[in-house]
């Protein structure tokens, strides 16, 4: 069944994209940096190049400050709460609080070395060179609250050398998948780790991979989605678009395209069948069958509470499995991994509540760290996919909150350098300024991470028979508050029906058999 | 009273007996697949075929809906009476080898039991069919409101509840086709068109002259 819409906007739409997709993958400048002057250098440290930058782009720094790259701080206009990485909890790393100089390192920013209070709106200190340098040479250190190195510097057995800036700044141009990568790639402390459907595969991904980013399919960056306005960038974890009713943007009022239906609309299929499904459907669902397929693992389990065994020389001690990955670390506790992982599926509105640092909580089952709206009643919901991140981590038990884990530090309190939860939480929590009593217990976290990246070439979405399937692994088994074809049925009215043509079968076979015997020729003719 | 082999059944009726069999068959047989009975077709290949097939089916009603009226063959489908001796000669005469109680002819094509079993299938298995499938087919035209989920499960159930009548009909149906003179002799007048009917000598002479009907 084909019920074609004639609408202008179908036929439209793949010229307008032919026509801008390269102008939208890299808009061709009038300035070439690399003749400029004041770029030469050399530049002693990082802020040297942003005041360079500034010296042209007078508004860069102020824009930068207002946008949450800048002051990790977020009030979500749904629930009203204040949310940000200074307060906002995750089944991970814990608090930046007393980690500062390691967890800031990927703040847009340089030196914020107290997340206690906002970033010092010093314009030198905004940091231009990590989302436009092109040479690839620039890296911040992890450790050194947003700077990269400007010495030669040996950690274990590798010794690190510092970018050259000049290069860098002249290198300048539109973001690519690597600068957004260096730290979006990285959450949770590592490559893949956090979300799943991002890591470095997608820096050169296969089409199979991401059909939107591969060199071989429409070649796009980060940003041709998350459209940035005056360094504003768009699409939110904490504020998700879960529906876009407004549909189409190009070539209207494109300020925003960071929902699929930006680009492609909602009724973007052949099939009026397929189309009947984006108002209950998020496209990802179909779209994004497995997450983590780049080949590089995400995490699904991290268990706090195992933290700190040392082998009996006093050595921390660290497991690999047979992969290489460490599931086992005395600095962090136990690991769990997954790849080409098919994700949970929730109704969901696009209001999250998030757990705060100082929120109280309920310790009697398992704490979710984010809990999603919407239901199968709720028109503004869809289906969506999900990492599902299991979690144990330390809180209070007598005073129910979650609590600030100092991990990272050159003192005697460090988590990673002193094993001991006790003098490492006091320490955090102490800095933070937050009450503790004492105690230490251990809850289980559950995080899901909306799945938004890695979209397949559309030979590989969902087939129907996936979620329209009587089958336990039915892809949407779980989600039970809607009649779906296929999977439900009303139990007695379906045996009533199979005894009615069961009992029909046997009473015309019976009939039958009972005419044989008799074995008379009736006179109807 | 001579025998005569007459065409009861026109080229269209015949089409149309057998393009709607094939319909059904196909209709429930994917029905079934889409609601999960067997897993012998892929889901999103079932709701293909069933859709393309139910506009097909419904599509040949209207027609067909039409032929009936401008021929007048509907008064075929009429309430007759004599039903109880029907029922009792399939369930009892039939076996000690009674003779039919009803006798074809020219304007009584189907005895009592067929007008009403007919009947019940085009104005209450029928329509219940393509009422809730169409319900079903559009559901996005009335999604969103509070009591859409609701519906669409009262749709699905009926259209479910309609389709088991619908298979039930079918099987007592084909059975049915059997008890004629061999058990194949109405299978292929539906397939001929002709069958043996007694006319009177006023009748055949007039068959013969108009040629209003053909006879061999
Ligand atoms: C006459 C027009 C008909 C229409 C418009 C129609 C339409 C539909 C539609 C739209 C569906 C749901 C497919 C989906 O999930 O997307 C469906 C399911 C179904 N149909 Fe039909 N259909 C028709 C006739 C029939 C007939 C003649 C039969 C059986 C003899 C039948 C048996 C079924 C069954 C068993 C289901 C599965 C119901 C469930 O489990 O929810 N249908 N039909």
């Amino acid at each position: 069944m084909q019920r074609r819409y004639i609408s202008i906007g179908r036929w439209l739409l793949p010229l307008v994209l032919a026509a801008l997709l390269p102008a939208l993958a890299q808009a061709s400048s009038t300035a070439d940096h690399s003749k400029f002057e004041a770029l030469k250098g050399p530049f002693a440290s990082a802020p040297e190049v942003t005041k360079a930058c500034l010296a042209c782009h007078t508004e860069a720094s102020h824009q930068v400050m207002k946008s949450i790259h800048w002051n990790w701080d977020f009030t979500n206009p749904d629930t009203g709460k204040r949310l940000g990485k200074p307060r906002t909890m995750n089944s991970f790393c814990g608090s930046p609080l007393s980690n500062e100089p390691r967890c800031t390192s990927c703040h847009a920013g340089y030196g914020w070395t107290d997340a206690r209070k906002q970033p010092e709106p010093v314009q030198e200190n905004v940091d231009c060179l990590v989302c436009h340098d092109r040479s690839g040479g620039y890296k911040k250190v992890a450790t050194d609250a947003g700077h990269p190195l400007y010495e030669p510097r040996t950690i274990g057995a590798k010794t690190m050398m510092p970018p050259d800036l000049a290069k860098a700044a002249r290198s300048v141009g539109d973001p690519g998948r690597d600068n957004c990568g260096a730290c979006h790639f990285n959450g949770g402390g590592g490559d893949a780790v956090k979300h799943g459907d991002l890591d470095t595969s997608l820096i050169k991904p296969s089409r199979k991979l991401d059909v939107h980013m591969a060199a071989d399919g429409a070649d796009m960056t980060c940003a041709t989605c998350h459209t940035f306005n005056d360094h504003i960038p768009s699409g939110s974890r904490y504020d998700t678009t879960a529906k876009d009713p407004h549909g189409l943007d190009l070539p209207k009022d494109d300020h925003n395209r960071a929902t699929c239906e930006s680009c492609h609309g909602d009724t973007p299929h052949q099939q009026a069948k397929l189309n009947d499904h984006t108002d209950r459907v998020a496209c990802q669902t179909c779209h994004i069958p497995e997450f983590a397929r780049g080949g590089i693992a995400t995490k699904t389990l991290w268990d706090w509470s195992t933290a700190g065994r040392k082998d009996e020389n006093g050595k921390p001690i660290f497991i690999k499995d047979d992969h290489g990955h460490l599931k086992y670390s005395a600095e962090k506790g136990d690991f769990e991994y997954g790849e080409n992982v098919r994700p949970t599926y929730h109704w969901f509105n696009g209001v999250t509540d998030q757990v705060n640092l100082t929120d109280k909580i309920d310790d009697g089952g398992i704490l979710r760290l984010n809990t999603l709206h919407g239901d199968a009643k709720d028109p503004k919901a869809r289906i969506w996919p999900f990492k599902e991140m299991r979690g144990k981590q330390p809180y209070d038990p007598e005073l129910k909150t979650l609590v600030v884990n100092h991990v990272f530090g050159q003192d005697d309190s460090a988590f990673w350098t002193n094993f001991d939860y006790s003098k490492a939480i006091k320490f955090g929590m102490d800095y933070a300024g937050l009450p503790w009593s004492g105690k230490i217990g251990f809850i289980e976290t559950r995080m899901t991470w909306p799945i938004t990246h890695m979209v397949a070439p559309k030979e590989d979405a969902v087939k129907c028979g996936q979620c329209h399937t009587k089958g336990e692994d039915g892809r949407l088994a779980a989600l039970t508050d809607f009649y779906l074809p296929g999977r439900d049925s009303v139990r007695w009215l379906d045996i009533l029906g199979y005894l009615a043509l069961g009992g029909a079968l046997a009473g015309v076979l019976l009939h039958g058999l009972a005419r044989m015997v008799m074995n008379r020729k009736t006179h109807h003719d | 009273m001579i025998k005569r082999d007459v065409m009861i059944y026109t080229r269209y009726e015949r089409f149309w007996h057998w393009s709607q069999a094939v319909l059904i068959f196909t209709l429930f047989f994917t029905g079934l697949g889409i609601h999960g009975t067997h897993s012998l077709l892929k889901f999103g290949q079932a709701v293909t075929i069933h859709t393309y097939a139910a506009y097909a089916l419904m599509g040949l009603w209207v027609f067909t809906t039409f032929w009936n009226f401008t021929t007048g063959q509907w008064r075929q489908y009429l309430f007759k009476k004599g039903i109880l001796k029907v029922i009792r000669f399939y369930a009892y005469g039939i076996l000690v080898g009674e003779p039919h109680p009803y006798k074809k002819s020219l304007q009584r094509k189907q005895n009592a039991l067929q007008s009403l079993a007919y009947m019940t299938f085009m104005v209450i298995i029928g329509p219940a069919l393509w009422l809730t499938g169409l319900l079903y087919l559009f559901y996005n035209e009335w999604a969103g409101q509070p009591w859409s989920g609701d519906a669409l499960w009262l749709v699905a159930v009926l259209h479910t509840v309609a389709a088991f009548a619908m298979g039930t009909f079918v099987i007592i149906h084909i059975y049915m086709t059997t008890t004629g003179k061999t058990p194949l002799h109405y299978v292929k007048t539906m397939i001929t068109g002709y069958d043996k009917v007694e006319l009177s000598e006023v009748e055949e002479a007039y068959l013969a002259e108009t040629k209003t009907v053909d006879m061999r």
